[in-house]
């Protein structure tokens, strides 16, 4: 099945290699990598990834300069269109400072940067990023950040449980977010932000010390969506 | 035309970094300090007459996340 991926790269971007070989790995085709001055993404993507990193090392905001590049014009208007887009990390970041999630990640609430493997709640089922997975179900994915912190207001967070929009909890506190809240999705199900990287868990199951494999099938979860598409 | 404009964390919200310097001030020997907010201040030199509505919208698109923070802007003379 043809699969077309781009990984978007920003100035300090550091996990864009990392999300292109899970990717390549996952489908079996290279992904594309797409620089943050373009102004237009290849055509016909399956998916677009925006990677974790430290994109303009962080200035003013994590995420606010990438917001405003070039490339992310052309990522909005792919996702108004309904193409799948995933951030990870500082993705997540870009996409709250871009509008395309609501809320707004902030300094971890102990103030440390914090990188580890975590246990997560798969909450919400109802997206391509998430079908293959069963809500309720605990996975082990890294998580490496300083500003995860997941902060919305009380209407916004109601919405968002409301709506089946977290994806992902913390099994337990790990940074201070709002609820736990790991990871949330769009009103249509279709972008998907979340702090846990699951390209760092990409290895067969029999090989736990490099990760585990619960990443893996997020990558999966999108190629099926797509091939009963 | 000289331009601050003042970022703050909204009221509510909870400011970690605030915290620990609040607990550094105690730390220090200084009593008596009830709470520390950090904010960000902007300056910003922009063309004379350059009008209000244009400021906040840099404001709203940029500088602030509004999710989070509030702005004020103060211009030089005003």
């Amino acid at each position: 099945m043809a699969f077309r991926a781009a990984v978007i790269t920003f100035p300090g971007s550091n996990c864009d290699r990392d999300m292109a070989t899970a990717l390549t790995a996952v489908s079996g085709q290279p992904a594309i990598r797409v620089w943050h001055g373009d102004a237009d993404l290849p055509s016909g993507l399956d998916l677009i990834a925006l990677p974790g990193g430290f994109s303009y090392g962080d200035y003013l905001r994590s995420g606010a300069m990438a917001a405003q590049s070039p490339i992310m014009r052309a990522v909005v208007a792919a996702a108004e269109r309904g193409v799948p887009v995933l951030g990870v990390c500082n993705g997540f970041q870009v996409l709250t400072e871009a509008r395309l999630l609501p809320g707004a990640l902030m300094r971890n609430a102990g103030q440390r940067f914090i990188c580890r493997t975590v246990a997560l709640k798969v909450e919400s089922t109802a997206s391509p990023f998430m079908h293959g997975y069963t809500a309720g179900e605990t996975l082990r994915i890294p998580v490496a950040h300083h500003d995860g912190n997941y902060f919305a207001d009380a209407d916004t967070l109601d919405r968002l449980e409301g709506e089946g929009r977290v994806a992902f909890r913390y099994a337990e506190s790990v940074n201070g977010s709002a609820r736990d809240i790991a990871g949330v999705l769009s009103e249509n199900g279709r972008v998907l932000g979340m702090m846990p990287h699951p390209e760092r868990a990409i290895e067969p199951a029999a090989v736990a010390a490099l990760g585990g494999s619960d990443g893996r099938r997020l990558f999966e979860n999108i190629l099926g969506a797509l091939a009963s598409a | 035309m000289k331009v601050r404009v003042l970022v703050r964390l909204k009221p509510g919200v909870l400011d970690p970094q605030g915290r620990a310097v609040h607990h550094a001030l105690e730390g220090l020997g200084f009593d008596g300090v009830a709470d520390v907010r950090i904010g960000r201040l902007i300056e910003l030199d922009v063309a004379d007459g350059t009008d209000h509505a244009a400021l906040t919208e840099m404001c709203e698109k940029l500088l602030a996340n509004t999710v989070i923070e509030n702005f004020t802007i103060e211009t030089e003379g005003a």
